[in-house]
């Protein structure tokens, strides 16, 4: 058989969800390059408001977009809570806080829903399986990637095709020019929280499934998202992508044909191997600096 | 004032168990650890200006290095915490190259993936550290037959705290500091001056990283038995968070933020679960409200009262 082809199939679900994670971090870095710690704890707060709803015989869908949107409103009530009002403004300043929300929101998620792990429950499962060929695909595989790509492509539409989407690179590039043209920087900066909380929410939902439910859910998967953020470049939404992508199909095999006890190791490797060789990642432009 | 420190550091472990309050002696033992660790980190992120996420990845690197040549390779205890210094030093050092290249988020991320590494490579390498089931550490002994070993160790680490707390006031106020400072500001200009950054920022990166080494030492004989899930990324988290409350670029503010963060979980032990709420508000608050920390809100408040009238 052809177990390469296997493993790309696993490494490719694993890679759409570390994309997703991705795609958060980048889209809030290069409009306001703040790098969020919290990003994986806003994600497992949205997991669990969804899974306590669904406790509560509310419809999945339902239960999962509010969970999105708690996640979203938390990500712009801290922009205009703690980040925009802050008295230094530096970045190094800004990262840290978001390192203390995110202590903040995994203490408060452990608090509130204890620390045993929950089975979280999904409409698709992981036992039934399609064949393609010689490749056995899950029913939550399939799900996972195409889940990821139609909120890629979403992403990709509002952000290049829509006036909103316009506004938003317009502030990354320049806010003062932007705010002198009418737009109104601040809610676009908020609105940036709020998508990509919701988008790491959205791939929380997606991984809890595969890993449990439980406050330290989303640590692996959103470093590894960071890698794959760092990897693709981070002010590259597309290069987001192709570095989760990557991640996903190069842990696989290398945890099938190599050493599946250091994959992880493998994916910080990766990132300080690629930051020596092109600092500004794979398809990244901006490393620039002046004085 | 300094002789009445040392009277009281030094009765300290002698009286404390006599009032029922031994514990606090094991506390302190902690407490002299996190500031060596606080001091060393806020060297390279306070005053080098570059991030470290994985200094508990130092740490355990000291932990386990002085723990096996003790214990494998059978060296006194002093040479073994040396020894472990010096490793973790050129494990600094080694991190400390591809920060030469790194900023801002990208050196954090980086520094963050060598401590997780560490805490991997710990776990699953089995034959070096005894893997989940843990590595059991030989207790020091200064050779003073009347002092349990806590007592012992309280001397060594708090007599080795204070040396080193010592360098560090030292170092920053040296032209190593100062060259230190200048990268902080702006690393091009510093090199136009003729800093040089290479050697300026590994530097850093290993003098904190042996910081880190020698408080690793401390906490493996503290603990008694290591096991990697003593040195996760939670302890990095920790350990930034004491420079940031204590203040960034300060050897007191680190001091203080270690010690705060030390004695912290033990008032609030009723509320054990509650702490990295506690913790995450306080960075938070502290980064809105006065992001020169405790210290330099001490300072405020001294400079205040000093020109009162005015």
């Amino acid at each position: 058989m052809t177990p390469w082809a296997q493993y790309v199939v696993g490494g490719l679900a694993a890679g759409s969800l570390y994309a997703l994670v991705a795609l958060g971090i980048v889209l809030l870095y290069r409009s306001s390059r703040v790098l969020n710690f919290a990003h994986g704890e806003m994600a497992t707060l949205a997991t669990f408001v969804a899974f306590t709803l669904i406790g509560r015989a509310v419809p999945f869908g339902v239960a999962v977009a509010v969970g999105l949107a708690v996640s979203a409103l938390v990500g712009a009530a801290f922009y205009f809570v703690v980040i925009r009002p802050a008295k230094e403004g530096t970045l190094l300043g800004k990262i840290v806080m978001t390192l203390g929300l995110a202590l903040l929101l995994g203490g408060a998620v452990q608090v509130v829903w204890g620390t045993e792990t929950q089975i979280f429950p999904f409409p698709l499962s992981d036992t039934r399986v399609y064949r393609l060929g010689a490749v056995v695909v899950s029913e939550i595989h399939l799900g996972t990637i195409g889940a990821g790509l139609a909120l890629m492509t979403a992403l990709f539409v509002l952000v290049h095709h829509t006036g909103v989407g316009l506004a938003m690179r317009a502030v990354a590039q320049n806010p003062a020019a932007a705010q002198a043209l009418g737009i109104p920087a601040r809610r676009i900066y908020a609105l940036t929280w709020g998508l990509a909380s919701a988008l790491g929410g959205a791939a929380g939902v997606l991984l809890a499934p595969v890993v449990y439910l439980d406050p330290f859910m989303m640590l692996d998967p959103f470093l590894k998202g960071f890698a794959a953020a760092v990897m693709g470049g981070m002010d590259s939404l597309p290069g987001a992508v192709v570095g989760g992508l990557l991640l996903g199909v190069g842990e696989v095999l290398f945890a099938g044909y190599v050493s599946f006890k250091f994959k992880t190791t493998l994916a910080f490797a990766l990132i300080v191997l690629v930051l020596l060789v092109r600092p500004e990642g794979l398809l990244g432009h901006e490393y620039r600096r002046r004085v | 004032m300094v002789a009445g420190v040392l009277a009281v550091l030094g009765a300290a472990p002698l009286v404390l168990p006599r009032v029922g309050m031994g514990y606090l002696v094991f506390i302190a033992v902690l407490a002299a650890s996190n500031v060596i660790v606080a001091v060393g980190l806020n060297l390279l992120v306070g005053s080098t200006g570059l991030v470290s996420l994985g200094h508990a990845g130092f740490v355990a690197i000291g932990a386990y290095a002085s723990s096996l040549l003790a214990g494998r390779l059978g060296l006194p205890w002093y040479l073994a915490w040396l020894a472990a210094a010096a490793i973790c030093a050129g494990w600094g050092f080694l991190v400390g190259v591809p920060a030469l290249r790194l900023t801002g988020p990208y050196l954090a991320v980086a520094t963050l993936g060598f401590g997780i590494a560490v805490y991997q490579v710990l776990t699953n390498w089995t034959d070096l550290s005894g893997g989940r089931m843990g590595l059991a550490v030989v207790p020091l002994s200064l050779g003073l037959a009347g002092l349990t070993h806590t007592q012992q160790l309280y001397y060594v680490s708090v007599a080795v705290a204070a040396v080193l707390t010592w360098m560090a006031y030292n170092l920053t106020r040296s032209h190593v500091g100062r060259a230190w400072a200048a990268v902080r500001d702006s690393d091009i200009a510093a090199e136009v001056t003729g800093v040089n950054l290479t050697w300026y920022k590994t530097l850093a990166f290993a003098v904190s990283a042996a910081y880190a080494g020698v408080a690793g030492a401390i906490v493996a004989q503290a603990m008694r038995h290591l096991e990697p899930q003593a040195f996760t990324f939670l302890e990095s988290i920790t350990y930034f968070a004491m420079i940031v409350i204590g203040g960034l670029g300060t050897v007191t503010g680190a001091i203080i933020g270690a010690l705060v963060l030390t004695l912290l979980p033990h008032v609030l032990s009723d509320l054990r679960q509650w702490l990295p709420v506690v913790y995450g508000s306080m960075i938070i608050l502290m980064m809105a409200v006065e992001p020169a920390g405790l210290y330099g809100r001490w300072l405020r408040v001294k400079w205040y009262c000093k020109a009162w009238p005015l």
